[in-house]
């Protein structure tokens, strides 16, 4: 890339090259819309579309270089950061803003504020708890995600194993609940700790035989696991029932007291009217309850001597060994906690869907929670609300975009465009923060007054 | 304390079918600085991470404080009292320099904590500086500091040293070494040290042995090998001219 920044007619060349390979590759993908109609396939042609779609890269690709020659501009001028060691780089000083830092600190507590009040917020501003039913429904579908994410993020972000098949603990959590209460009657609250102490069973079973893999071996038998896990649910149609899957699933129950009209009811126990919508509220704050406890655990566990090893394992495993760490166990002991807060999550999803099938736990699953993780910044928990609330709660925000059917016609759906998106927003990750929105990592133990190695400082290292 | 606290008898280690080690005799008693010398590819580090188990030795036999280890697993080696600073440094760079120092006390319950974090501050004075800073972030020289410290907070009986001084400036060098001596001077500590910078390890060492091929070809009390002929053409006059010592310098 050019220092200096390129002259405006090159700068229209290159974009419309872009343009040119665009309009190519989207003539026959795009151009025409194909339906099976009376009389066979019928045609419907999208030029506008391929238009628009043009257009967009010529100046995506415009704006893409105007950022990227002036920060090689910049760079050119400023040589000393880019000198360092590529850990160094990881945090250049003068880079460090203070913002950002302040954003990783106080990010979580906002979240979690924000996340407190939202029902109460969605009531108020659409005027009643059923019509703030959609708002709430999709609180409580983020905060699954932001629950999963937490527990993968012990996994990927803190200890550095790559785990593609994080959806089949998942999966254990949801089926162990699903068969625990429809088999043997037992109530959710009993079946939820059960659900995750199988899935962290499962895990410490995979994980025993395959953490000895690194990278890429680890990443496969993960990615088979979860495979092998959605085909027995399948196939094993006398326990599972099979691709139908469980119905009937006994719903949550507000510490053993139903939510429904009557005398016994939830209702009538703390005074109110009935109203369907105090399942949903109660869901909500369930989610969100177990969302906070896979967060309070992993900050605990993180100033810990085990949560420290975590992450030196995933800094350099070998050093590990030389100090004396068990890897094996200290892998083990994350893969297993990881799966069992999915557990937990499993089981939250079974209760709230009320039935169950494999469907609900393909790859894409696991991808997604990964990409959340990922995207969050690989061990910041702010990183990984933020991702899952952008990841989950984005293509949301695409169905609601009706106004654009004024522009691309009435066949468009945005929601067909949602993979697409996702794969723009991963690019544009890659180019501007490789480490993940919240990339700044704090300390566990940070220096009290001065510097000096005070007797407090100690204790909180060792709590 | 009766034989060597750590010996080794005939031990070869190969990378496939490459001998990378062939049939070595190595003693070191305790409260002595042992080096080991020789050119780079010659073995050295392969000897220091044999004695950890990994790579693990085909024959021959390794034994700490009596106790026969040559075919534990690294972690058990290490939960014995060795400990080292590996080849590279290898310290963690996205943690700070408090967290790597605690990573080498990680076997101990942290009764002593404070204490031998005061010890490594006071021994490397530049570290109680950085304690917050991350480790990647510091230079070579502070790294190794480090990864010594690290090392020595899990309070070892025999601290093995992989060419601390590589890369580093002749000043950094004399502080790291001068830090090397004053540990093994102060505390008794036993230091197994591997180094291509022939004239300051045995200018350092009570005894020295040479590493060729994976052989070891001479060893013998440090001063003496510092005098011999072969030694000289080999390891200070050829390559490794003596640094001079700089005047005035703590
Ligand atoms: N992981 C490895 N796999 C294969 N060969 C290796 C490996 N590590 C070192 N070797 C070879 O073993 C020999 C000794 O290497 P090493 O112990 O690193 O030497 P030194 O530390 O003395 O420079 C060299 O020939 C080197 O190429
Ligand atoms: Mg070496």
């Amino acid at each position: 890339m050019a220092a200096a920044p390129a002259p405006p007619a090159a700068l229209l060349k290159d974009a419309g090259l872009f343009a040119l390979v665009a309009f190519g590759l989207s003539v026959p993908i795009v151009s025409y819309r194909t339906d099976l109609g009376a009389s066979g396939l019928e045609l419907t042609p999208r030029w506008g579309l391929v238009a628009s779609l043009c257009a967009a890269v010529f100046l995506l690709r415009i704006a893409q270089r105007l950022v990227l020659d002036r920060r090689a501009a910049r760079a050119a001028r400023t040589p000393a950061p880019h000198q360092a060691s590529e850990a160094a780089s990881a945090e250049p000083k003068a880079g460090r803003s203070l913002s950002q830092l302040g954003l990783s600190r106080l990010g979580l507590p906002l979240f979690v504020g924000f996340a407190l009040t939202l029902p109460l917020v969605a009531a108020l501003a659409t005027g009643g708890l059923s019509p703030a039913r959609y708002w709430i429904d999709l609180g409580i579908l983020i905060l699954t995600y932001v629950m999963l994410g937490w527990g993968l993020n012990i996994v990927v972000g803190l200890a550095g194993l790559l785990d593609l098949g994080y959806v089949a603990f998942y999966a254990v959590g949801a089926y162990s609940y699903a068969l625990l209460s429809t088999v043997f009657g037992l109530s959710f609250w009993i079946c939820l700790p059960l659900a995750g102490l199988f899935a962290g069973l499962w895990g410490v079973m995979l994980g025993f035989p395959v953490l000895r893999l690194r990278g890429d071996y680890l990443a496969i038998v993960t990615l088979a696991f979860g495979e092998i896990i959605r085909l027995v649910l399948i196939n094993w149609g006398e326990v599972t029932g099979g691709s139908a899957g469980i119905t009937s699933i006994p719903r949550a129950t507000f510490f053993g007291v139903p939510f429904k009209a009557g005398p016994d009811g939830f209702s009538a126990l703390v005074g109110l009217a009935f109203d369907p919508m105090h399942r949903i509220v109660f869901l909500y704050y369930l989610i969100l309850a177990l969302a906070l406890i896979t967060s309070l655990v992993t900050l605990r566990l993180r100033r810990l001597p085990i949560g420290r090893a975590w992450e030196a394992l995933r800094e350099d495993e070998i050093a590990c060994r030389a100090l004396g760490i068990d890897t094996t166990k200290t892998k083990l002991t994350a893969f297993a906690l990881g799966a069992m807060f999915g557990g937990f999550a499993g089981s939250f999803f079974a209760v709230r869907q009320g039935f169950v099938s494999p469907e609900s736990f393909n790859f894409l699953e696991s991808a997604i929670i990964l990409a959340i993780v990922v995207l969050g910044g690989m061990g910041s928990q702010f990183g990984v609300a933020v991702a899952a609330v952008a990841m989950v709660g984005g293509p949301e925000l695409l169905r609601n975009l009706g106004f654009l059917k004024s522009v691309f016609g009435e066949g468009f759906d945005p929601n067909e465009f949602r993979l697409l998106l996702f794969g723009l927003a991963m690019v544009a990750m890659m180019i501007w923060r490789p480490r993940g929105l919240i990339s700044d990592r704090i300390p566990t133990v940070a220096l009290g007054r001065r510097k000096a190695i005070g007797k407090d400082l100690v204790r909180e290292g060792h709590g | 304390m009766s034989g060597p606290l750590l010996s080794l008898r005939g031990v070869s280690t190969y990378y496939g079918s490459v001998a990378a080690l062939r049939g070595v005799d190595l003693d070191v008693g305790e409260g002595e600085i042992v080096t080991l010398i020789g050119a780079n590819g010659a073995g050295k580090s392969t000897l220091m991470m044999t004695v950890f188990g990994a790579p693990r030795a085909r024959s021959g036999t390794i034994a700490f404080a009596g106790q026969d280890i040559t075919g534990l697993p690294t972690h058990r080696i290490a939960r014995l009292g060795l400990a080292q600073s590996p080849e590279g440094r290898r310290v963690f760079p996205r943690m700070s320099v408090l967290e790597n120092l605690q990573m080498g006390a990680a076997l101990h319950d942290g009764r002593h904590l404070a204490q031998d974090l005061e010890k490594v501050c006071t021994l490397f004075p530049r570290l109680k500086e950085r304690l917050g800073q991350r480790a990647g972030t510091m230079s070579g020289g502070e790294q190794q500091m480090l990864a010594i410290g690290r090392a020595l907070m899990s309070r070892p009986r025999l601290l093995m040293l992989d060419e601390p001084s590589l890369g580093l400036a002749p000043l950094v060098v004399k502080q790291i070494f001068a830090a090397i001596a004053a540990l093994n001077r102060e505390e008794g500590m036993t230091i197994f040290l591997v180094e291509q910078n022939a004239y300051h390890a045995l200018k350092l060492a009570h005894r020295g042995s040479v590493l060729v091929n994976g052989r070891i070809t001479l060893s013998g009390p440090a001063r003496a090998l510092l005098d011999d002929p072969s030694i000289k053409a080999a390891y200070l006059e050829g390559g490794h001219a003596p640094v001079e010592t700089v005047p005035g310098e703590a």
